[in-house]
């Protein structure tokens, strides 16, 4: 099994090429292919901030304009005004910190018992958990409501935060993918000196497996950040809306306001692009150690 | 089994316990008892009657179910290679000494962890027919104007363009992947004398078709449950064209009260989704080489 280090050298190892003039030639078709595709991927959110800034009358010119001529900054503080902008941020963190707390702890448990503790039917049953993966949601999203309804959930926090806490196939899978590289003499030793499991997995696996976590944490938090089915079925109190949802009332009105819904979109994607720029190696590693190989 | 066998049985099942209430409770109950709903007459509020096997004869009949499930196979057939193709394109495009290689990283990869909802509004604003970039661009080009979201020929492929912008992950899970064959295999090819196009198609293609099929199969099941960008750009429209499997799914259950025949349509979709699935991997033994390990 290929460690998490070899695995990042083996994404920024270089190869030595074919033949120079081929090279060339393929390095420069490359270049081109990359530099169109990354102008097509990075469009949408330049769009998005250029709307933001733009005047009405701006937006009603055409042909557009591709750079805005005047800067309206002042669009932002009034999309925060036009719907209840800072209650709906404060459902999402609720929700996103939560789920964060959830994931991390549940998944760590659940992939030390598939990977550091040697039991019968271990692997059989992970077998199990890797299938779950393919499962569509949307199957088991009628019986929840139905039970999450007896329960008197509906329209609270409670359905999108506490399956967090039942371990979620992916992250186990990918923390185990961690877990299974770390030498296994390190726990073994302690269990001889009288460590039960939860101290080796507390005092030793732990701090080992921070990066990984990291992973699982970051991973969580954008997933919950960016959830629009789940708050659209559970919360029907305007007051109890995520941003994901939230932001909808830009269109209910009835001439869509586009630079006030921009503006507020691009405050809701601004601290995921943040995130993303920050733990970009974190990223990387989760899609690919996520990846089944 | 030994006392210590028996030990670790007891305590492993322990560590995983989250998982298997988890699964009972949010996968094995909701699939079983939706299995009992679809057999039923149930509004989400009362008691559930018994109707057999009606649900189904009258999904049968219903030209929005063979809609909704048409419009998914359209979406999904065609988003799903294109994005594979995309994918590798651009890994094979980034395996290259680049020093900038880390910006279009950057940029191909950022889309993917974006919100799909707000992505979903730029689009609406991108495509707009007067006053959307997409269709100046098109004027710049000398072609005539596209509605794009207004016509029922395009409005799904629209939402198959959106989908390719979720491509950037997968290329890079293809660049590792690639990284990792060996380069013997490429001085081996080039003595024989091979182009770049028979290394390609000989050497790396081969040896990258594992995450061909993870891609597929993820590909697939994310195309089965396409829901959020039809919802919020079309509202299914025009014309039904983007009414989408699991949107027909959540009309029924959670604006037509008709939770049973809601129930019917999960479990089709659960049957449809373990038969592709079954068929995909047992396809892949075909294709899929896991010779030399990358």
């Amino acid at each position: 099994m290929r460690t998490v280090e070899s695995k990042q050298a083996g994404l920024e190892r270089r190869q030595p090429g074919p033949r120079k003039s081929q090279r060339n030639q393929g390095l420069w078709i490359s270049r081109i292919i990359l530099i169109v595709a990354s102008i097509l991927y990075v469009t949408p959110i330049y769009w998005m901030i250029t709307t933001a800034v733009k005047s009405p009358t701006e937006l009603a010119v055409f042909p557009p304009t591709l750079i805005p001529g005047e800067w309206h900054w002042e669009n932002f503080a009034r999309s925060v005004e036009f719907i209840p902008f800072g209650r709906y941020l404060i459902n999402t963190l609720i929700i996103t910190f939560f789920s964060v707390v959830g994931s991390v702890i549940s998944n760590l448990i659940v992939a030390y018992g598939f990977s550091r503790i040697q039991w019968r039917g271990r692997d059989l049953i992970f077998g199990l958990v890797v299938a779950t993966i393919f499962v569509p949601f949307p199957v088991t999203v009628v019986p929840l409501f139905v039970i999450f309804a007896k329960l008197g959930w509906i329209n609270t926090f409670l359905p999108l935060i506490v399956p967090t806490f039942f371990a979620n196939p992916f992250y186990v899978f990918l923390l185990r993918q961690f877990l299974m590289q770390i030498p296994f003499e390190i726990s073994e030793s302690a269990k001889v000196d009288g460590a039960s499991e939860w101290q080796v997995l507390w005092y030793l696996i732990l701090p080992l497996a921070r990066p990984a976590i990291a992973v699982v944490a970051i991973f969580a938090a954008i997933a919950a950040w960016n959830d629009f089915f789940g708050p659209l079925i559970y919360l029907q109190d305007e007051s109890k809306y995520t941003l994901s949802i939230g932001l909808q009332m830009f269109r209910s009105t009835h001439q869509v306001q586009w630079s006030l819904m921009m503006a507020a979109s691009t405050l809701v994607v601004l601290p995921v692009i943040v995130i993303f720029l920050a733990f970009q190696r974190s990223f990387i590693e989760g899609i690919t150690l996520g990846s089944i190989k | 089994m030994t006392r210590r066998e028996r030990y670790n049985l007891l305590i492993g099942l322990l560590f995983i316990s989250p998982w298997i209430i988890g699964f009972l409770a949010f996968l094995v109950y909701p699939i079983v008892s939706s299995a009992y709903l679809s057999f039923t007459r149930f509004s989400g509020f009362g008691a559930a009657q018994w109707i057999g096997w009606g649900n189904y004869t009258r999904m049968a009949g219903d030209a929005l179910f063979w809609k909704s499930l048409y419009n998914t196979a359209y979406y999904t057939l065609l988003a799903v290679p294109i994005g594979v193709v995309v994918a590798i394109v651009l890994a094979v495009a980034m395996n290259q000494r680049l020093r900038e290689i880390p910006i279009y990283r950057a940029a191909l990869y950022l889309p993917s962890v974006l919100p799909i909802y707000a992505l979903s509004f730029i689009f609406i604003w991108l495509l707009n027919p007067r006053y959307g970039l997409i269709n100046l661009v098109l004027r710049w080009l000398g072609l005539p104007p596209i509605d794009w979201l207004g016509d029922p020929a395009w409005a799904k492929f629209s939402i198959v363009l959106l989908a390719q912008l979720g491509a950037g992950q997968y290329a890079l899970i293809f660049l590792a992947s690639i990284r990792g064959i060996p380069q013997t295999l490429y001085d081996a090819a080039e003595i024989d004398g091979a182009s770049q196009w028979h290394k390609f198609r000989f050497v790396t293609l081969p040896l990258i078709t594992p995450v061909i099929l993870y891609d597929v199969v993820i590909g697939l099941g994310l195309g089965l449950q396409v829901f959020a960008p039809s919802y919020i750009i079309t509202s299914g429209g025009p014309v039904n064209s983007t009414l989408f499997y699991v949107y027909y799914l959540y009309n029924n259950a959670f604006r037509y009260s008709q939770v049973g025949y809601a129930s019917a349509l999960s479990w089709v979709l659960f049957l449809l989704s373990v038969v592709l699935a079954y068929g995909i991997f047992r396809w892949s033994r075909r294709w899929v080489n896991y010779e030399v390990g990358t």
